[in-house]
């Protein structure tokens, strides 16, 4: 294993009770700083795929390491894990009874015991980074859902983890507050985050990629780089994926 | 209608309402807490508690308070455990309630979707920190109403107290029935007097009810739209 992997997957399989394989035999790895876009159709796992790495669903076979640590062996608590492993979700999910600053503090203050004027702080700096200073004794309820997903960006964040995993982070939004929050994720890409995405935003995609894999049922069937993967993808099922995206195309 | 003899009777109620509200009271604190052991058995999936636990709630929902309470007071002296009038009642009240309350945990975790538990635990919560931070404020307060509902109805349940030989509303009631035959002061008496010790609960309850829903969710009724 090289040093500089900070996430390495063997061999990863996952499958429901009763239901065919979800996830099929994929092999994977990251290295600190890089950005991998995950890009397939729907159902194709991708969900999944990320939920493994965070421990939320059981995998059925294979390793994941990070930072050469194997995670599923079940060494480690799992909440020590999850903590470098922050995760944005498509709907927010922020705590609707808590506001702002109050959702973003729970978890340095509860989990890790961070002091509470220096976790303050640095949650007004990083809400004033994404543009939310205002908002900070706001309830979820008040903001709009770019506003929403900016802060669950920073919950995330404030956890300083190790990887970020951003699942369809803009797929619940209005157009118009999409560009809002994937600024803030190129602008993460730029300090050097290390962030794995599914998103069905092209556009994005190829700004922020270092790699792009493809999956398709359930496997990984395509790795390049943005710019290859793009023009020219390599696998039948990745041009028509990608046809998809070109309305013209279609007339 | 007597009015002197409603005068001076007047006395007595208050005594035997505040014997009733007290009682009411200690069984609707066991009743919430009954409730709230029960919500942490299902939620932890405690083997075995667990099961227990939802016996107890089919026993207590599918028996009339008036059963348990003869259980209590006729059925336990015969092994030998000899409870007094006040200790069955608050018993028996918490006995029943506590069924009541745990079906509106329930509801209100069943209405917290699981990506918030989820969104907990992917930030590194414990589960226990996650049901106390994120699962049980939210449920808690979606089930205001129906725990309002519930204290309600337990002070209402009050009412088969004098079985087991409490002085209690209705038994003062029938007391003086009988001892004066005056049937209609002494049944508008305790038709008074239960609207004092219910109304001021229901208003609270409302009140509390529109405060906590708005200043937490601000959660526009989707059928009143308001
Ligand atoms: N809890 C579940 N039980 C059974 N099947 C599931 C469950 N969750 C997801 N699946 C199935 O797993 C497949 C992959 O789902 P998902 O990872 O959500 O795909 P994607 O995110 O790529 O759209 C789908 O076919 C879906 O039906
Ligand atoms: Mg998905």
């Amino acid at each position: 294993m090289k040093e500089k992997q900070i996430l390495q997957i063997e061999h990863l399989e996952k499958s429901y009770d009763g239901h065919p394989s979800v996830l099929r035999d994929i092999n994977f790895s990251m290295e600190k700083g890089e950005v991998v876009v995950v890009l397939g159709p729907s159902g194709c796992g991708k969900s999944t795929f990320l939920r493994c790495i965070n421990l939320l669903e059981p995998v059925s076979g294979g390793r994941i390491y990070l930072n050469g640590q194997d995670i599923l062996s079940g060494q480690k608590e799992s909440s020590r894990i999850r903590q470098e492993i922050g995760m944005v979700f498509q709907n927010y999910e922020l705590f609707p009874h808590m506001t702002i600053l109050e959702n973003v503090m729970l978890a340095p203050l509860l989990v890790q015991k961070r002091d509470r004027k220096q976790t303050v702080e640095e949650a007004g700096e990083l809400l004033a980074r994404v543009g939310l200073s205002e908002k900070q004794t706001s309830y979820p309820r008040q903001l709009s859902g770019g506003q929403k997903q900016r802060a669950a960006i920073v919950r995330a964040l404030m956890m300083r983890p190790k990887v970020l995993l951003l699942d369809e982070i803009t797929a619940a939004l209005d157009p118009e507050m999409v560009r809002e929050v994937l600024q803030v994720v190129l602008e993460l890409a730029r300090d050097g985050m290390t962030m794995l995405i599914v998103t069905h935003e092209m556009e994005f995609a190829r700004a922020v990629a270092d790699r792009v894999i493809f999956m398709d049922k359930g496997a990984i069937v395509e790795e390049q780089k943005p710019e290859d993967f793009f023009s020219c993808p390599k696998t039948d099922r990745a041009k028509r994926f990608l046809n998809m995206f070109h309305y013209e195309a279609l007339g | 209608m007597d009015i002197e003899f409603i005068r001076e009777s007047i006395p007595l109620y208050a005594e035997a309402a505040v014997l009733t509200l007290r009682l009411a009271l200690l069984g609707i604190l066991g009743s919430g807490a009954i409730g709230f052991i029960c919500c942490l058995l299902r939620t932890f999936r405690v083997p075995v508690l667990k099961q227990a636990a939802e016996v107890y709630i089919e026993l207590s929902r599918n028996t009339p308070l008036l059963v348990q309470l003869f259980f209590l007071y006729f059925g336990l002296p015969r092994i030998g455990v000899v409870l007094s009038s006040e200790v069955c009642a608050v018993v028996g009240l918490s006995f029943l309630g506590g069924s009541y309350m745990a079906e509106a945990f329930r509801s209100g975790m069943e209405a917290v979707p699981v990506s918030q538990g989820e969104a907990g635990l992917s930030l590194g919560m414990s589960r226990h920190q996650v049901f106390f931070y994120i699962l049980l404020p939210q449920a808690a307060a979606t089930s205001i109403p129906v725990f309002g509902a519930n204290i309600i109805f337990l002070i209402k349940e009050t009412s088969v107290f004098s079985a087991v030989a409490l002085a209690d509303l209705v038994f003062v009631a029938k007391d003086f029935i009988g001892m004066t035959y005056r049937t209609d002061e002494a049944l508008l008496l305790l038709v008074i007097f239960y609207l004092i010790l219910i109304l001021p609960v229901s208003a609270v309850c409302a009140l509390i009810e529109r405060r906590v829903r708005y200043a937490q969710f601000g959660n526009r009724s989707i059928v009143s739209g308001e």
